[in-house]
């Protein structure tokens, strides 16, 4: 298994939000975590992340516990994460946001360059001096994706990329990240959208109120549409 | 006109030095959002260890050596400060770090005095760079040339430093959002020590560059420090570039100001100051900051007004208090006086603090106006003490009005700095004009009435004053203009958005919290027969500042007991030790790093103990974590 959660708490001050929450993600493969607004999908990240600093349970990454290590040391070992709200550096061009992303090559992976991700995206290949403030909302989820890959990551969470954008935009985002899997990296994807989810993932986990409430194939989601009915908006 | 050019050279000069410490201060800033009031501790220590290695080692290789290399050990001192002391307190609100590192400043002080000695240092000239030029028959020393240059360099090398290396871009980074480099593999630690470390050198070869023109002394860091706020406020805090056109442009209106006004030069620099702060509320160069991680009143156990049964044993104690007379002796007295005169002055700093959520670093300035009201009203007009004691708290009003209208337009460390700034300022008038406040020689026979002369007397009046006023402050928090304040102090934006006038309840309760300390500040006037320029000083600031936080600043009143701690621990030490400095400064460290919540947020704690938490984690992870949902509230409402 490349990510491995079990019995993941977590807490806003006296605020419980994540209640034994579990879920694994294996080599090369995409899965979808699928749940309403507030289901608790970008604080699972934040806790895998070591960003929710009253956290307990297990987080293991390519066999080993990651769950009371830095962010940074977490990202340095490959596990990448693209937030939900981009956060790219307004103030810094495209290059220089990809200069902050850059760590160390993975052994037996090829190393992304810009180069690379200009491919990926080639809209952000026409822009490459332009400040992250003056891009839209599309460029920014690519230009924070990109960014994330800089640092040579071998599973990514992606925190809901289809948000807020055009659906022609969304149409080349599931492009790019389809690519992506075809380069070996394990993806989880947090969403509210199932008809996203099933362009581009394999498995889905559904959440709500905290807890996962569903774990399977996206055939067998399509299966149950009751399942769909009570935990996703549709 | 030949005059004039001469003078602005001097100034361009003299620009170099402050452009040096203030973009220090500004990069630390930016990137750990830390202001550093010790950059004037290592100001003055690159001037003393590069005084020492100079002298020491002769010739140009000597000299510029001697700079750099003190540079170096003081950059390397100020990266220990953030390793050991700072780290652990990023978490914390930003009241604190600047506390700390004032606790810093102060053990320095003393430090300085006991290593160099309490004389002025005179240091050796550059080699190369001792004579002279004539400009319009002037002399022009040709080490002003040489600094002339230098800031423009040094800006040019910074701008390299910030756009054309990784780490620059680490850093610029981190300035905008420090957790998402993180989020990218970036060990923030290791980027704060660096740019703590970068900052501190630029501070420290500010004041090495200066031994060649003035004189070492053991009390430039306050100087400089007050001086290198205004700018980096002038320029933006976080801006380079700011710092620079805000280094020439104060140094400018100083030397050319000297000329035009020569003793009140300060005050040009402080109206250009206001007028930036109106037009542009975070400096000519600055950007809108985000809201506070958490602004220093916030309490996540909500207040409640006394029951009857504290009320009762309150009354009881205040009883006791009266009943001190009647064994004390007059010393004991006047130093009952003193701390109930202080138990006044730290409620008045506690209830802009902790309901205000307005952190004042310059409370001294209602406290010294105070106590100059009364003085005047004594001296100039004869009144007798009753009416003193209406005009003093009346001076503190009238400045609370003035400065409160310009502060209450910025928040978090602008305010505070903005507040020292002011303070500053009434502290030189009242040092400078000596017609009327008798400079540093002040004023004498402030004495208190017949009827209130004697030290029981005194003693009984002064507990009078202080318990209404204390009852008084506690009466705004539960009223409810108090419900309105602590609504802007816990988030602004919702108090917008329900009707509330951020910037009039702010100013209010300034302007409440400006008049009890200068009643305070009148009855010390009283207590000590006199009035001198240090009751308007930073210490005073700090005093209240120490006892707040002493006290506890998630309380309602909590001042009064760190003020009676505080106080009597101060007089204490005075008596026992030459080195009181060193040993207040380390206790402020100390208090800060140990005990955020202070005395009576302890007591609290205890009194109120909550079930315990499931996973068992600490109160103080609970309470940061409980902050952390607070930023994630006030994010979403700014979406």
């Amino acid at each position: 298994m490349k990510l491995e959660v079990a019995e993941l708490n977590s807490f806003y001050g006296p605020a419980h939000i994540l209640f034994d929450v579990g879920f694994a993600v294996g080599d090369g493969e995409v899965v979808a975590m699928l749940g309403r607004n507030g289901a608790g999908k970008s604080t699972t990240f934040r806790t895998i992340m070591g960003l929710v600093s009253r956290r307990a349970g297990l987080v293991k990454f390519e066999g080993d516990e990651i769950t009371r290590l830095p962010s940074y040391e977490i990202v340095r070992r490959g596990l990448g994460y693209v937030p939900e709200d981009r956060r790219i550096f307004s103030e810094l061009t495209v290059e220089e946001n990809f200069e902050v992303g850059r760590q160390k090559p993975r052994p037996g992976a090829a190393a992304w360059t810009p180069d690379r991700i200009y491919k990926l995206f080639p809209n952000l290949g026409e822009m490459r001096r332009r400040l992250g403030g003056d891009m839209s909302g599309g460029e920014q989820q690519m230009l924070s994706i990109g960014r994330t890959l800089m640092g040579n990551p071998s599973l990514v969470l992606l925190d809901e990329p289809s948000e807020g954008l055009a659906p022609k935009i969304v149409e080349q985002m599931a492009g790019a990240i389809l690519a992506m899997k075809r380069e070996g990296l394990s993806i989880v994807i947090s969403e509210q959208n199932l008809h996203f989810a099933k362009l581009i993932c394999d498995r889905a986990y559904i959440i709500e109120k905290g807890r996962i409430r569903f774990s399977g194939t996206i055939d067998e989601l399509e299966a149950h549409p009751e399942i769909r009915d009570a935990y996703l908006a549709v | 006109m030949e005059l004039l050019f001469v003078q602005a050279l001097s100034g361009l000069a003299s620009a170099a030095s402050l452009f040096l410490v203030a973009s220090g201060l500004s990069i630390i800033f930016g990137v750990t959002r830390i202001v550093n009031f010790a950059h004037g501790a290592f100001y003055m220590l690159g001037a003393y260890v590069a005084y020492t290695l100079t002298s020491r080692f002769a010739g140009p290789l000597g000299f510029w050596g001697g700079l750099l290399v003190a540079s170096l050990i003081v950059a390397a001192l100020g990266a220990l400060m953030e390793m050991v002391l700072l780290r652990r307190i990023y978490q914390a609100p930003e009241l604190f770090q600047l506390l700390a590192t004032f606790g810093v400043t102060l053990m320095v002080q003393d430090l300085v005095v006991v290593i160099w000695g309490a004389d002025d240092l005179l240091g050796p000239r550059a080699p190369g760079f001792t004579g002279a030029f004539s400009l319009f028959g002037r002399n022009i020393p040709t080490y002003d040339l040489l600094l002339i240059a230098l800031g423009p360099a040094v800006l040019g090398l910074l701008w390299l430093l910030f756009h054309r290396t990784r780490w620059g871009v680490l850093v610029r980074a981190a300035t905008q959002d420090r957790d998402m480099v993180a989020c990218l593999g970036v060990n923030q630690k290791w980027l704060f020590t660096s740019v703590f470390a970068l900052g501190v050198f630029l501070a420290a070869l500010g004041g090495a560059l200066q031994i060649p023109r003035t004189t070492v002394t053991h009390y430039m860091d306050l100087s400089i420090i007050v001086e290198v706020f205004v700018v980096v406020v002038i320029g933006g805090l976080g801006s380079v570039t700011g710092a620079f056109v805000a280094a020439v442009l104060v140094s400018e209106l100083n030397a050319l100001g000297i000329l035009a006004l020569p003793k009140i030069s300060l005050v040009a620099v402080f109206l250009v100051m206001a007028v930036v702060l109106v037009v542009r509320p975070f400096g000519l160069f600055g950007k809108a900051e985000r809201a506070p991680r958490s602004s220093a009143g916030t309490s996540f156990r909500p207040w409640k007004p006394m029951t009857s049964i504290e009320r009762i044993g309150v009354a009881l104690i205040v009883a006791l208090a009266a009943l001190l007379p009647l064994f004390a002796g007059n010393y004991a007295l006047s130093v009952g006086s003193e701390i109930l005169v202080f138990v006044l002055f730290a409620a008045s700093l506690h209830f802009m603090m902790t309901v205000g959520g307005l952190a004042s670093f310059g409370h001294a300035a209602y406290f010294g106006l105070g106590a100059y009201g009364a003085a005047f009203a004594i001296k100039f007009l004869g009144a007798p003490m009753g009416v003193a004691l209406l005009i003093g708290p009346l001076f503190g009003l009238a400045g609370a009005v003035i400065s409160g209208w310009f502060c209450v337009r910025l928040s978090g460390v602008y305010f505070a700095m903005l507040t020292l700034a002011f303070a500053q300022i009434i502290w030189s008038v009242a040092f400078q004009w000596v017609e009327v406040t008798g400079g540093d020689n002040g004023i004498l026979g402030i004495w208190p009435s017949r009827w209130a002369s004697s030290p029981e007397g005194f003693f009984w009046l002064t507990l009078a004053i202080v318990a209404v006023s204390v009852a008084l402050l506690r009466v705004l928090v539960f009223s409810p203009f108090g419900f309105g304040l602590r609504a802007t102090r816990d988030n602004t934006l919702r108090a917008d958005a329900i009707g509330i006038d951020r910037k009039s309840v702010q100013w209010a309760a300034f302007i409440v919290s400006g008049t009890f300390a200068g009643l305070a500040g009148a009855l010390f006037a009283f207590l000590k027969g006199s009035v001198f320029p240090e009751t308007l000083g930073i210490p005073i600031s700090v005093d209240g500042l120490v006892m707040v936080l002493l006290g506890g600043i998630e309380t309602v009143s909590g001042a009064v007991v760190g003020a009676i701690f505080y106080k009597a621990l101060a007089i204490w030490l005075m008596s026992q030790t030459d080195l009181s400095k060193l040993v207040l400064g380390a206790i402020i460290v100390l208090l800060v790093v140990a005990s955020p919540k202070g005395i009576v947020g302890f007591i609290e704690q205890i009194r109120h103990r909550r079930p315990p938490s499931p996973n068992g984690a600490g109160s103080s992870a609970a309470r940061a974590d409980a902050s952390d949902a607070l930023g994630i509230a006030k994010m979403k409402v700014a979406e």
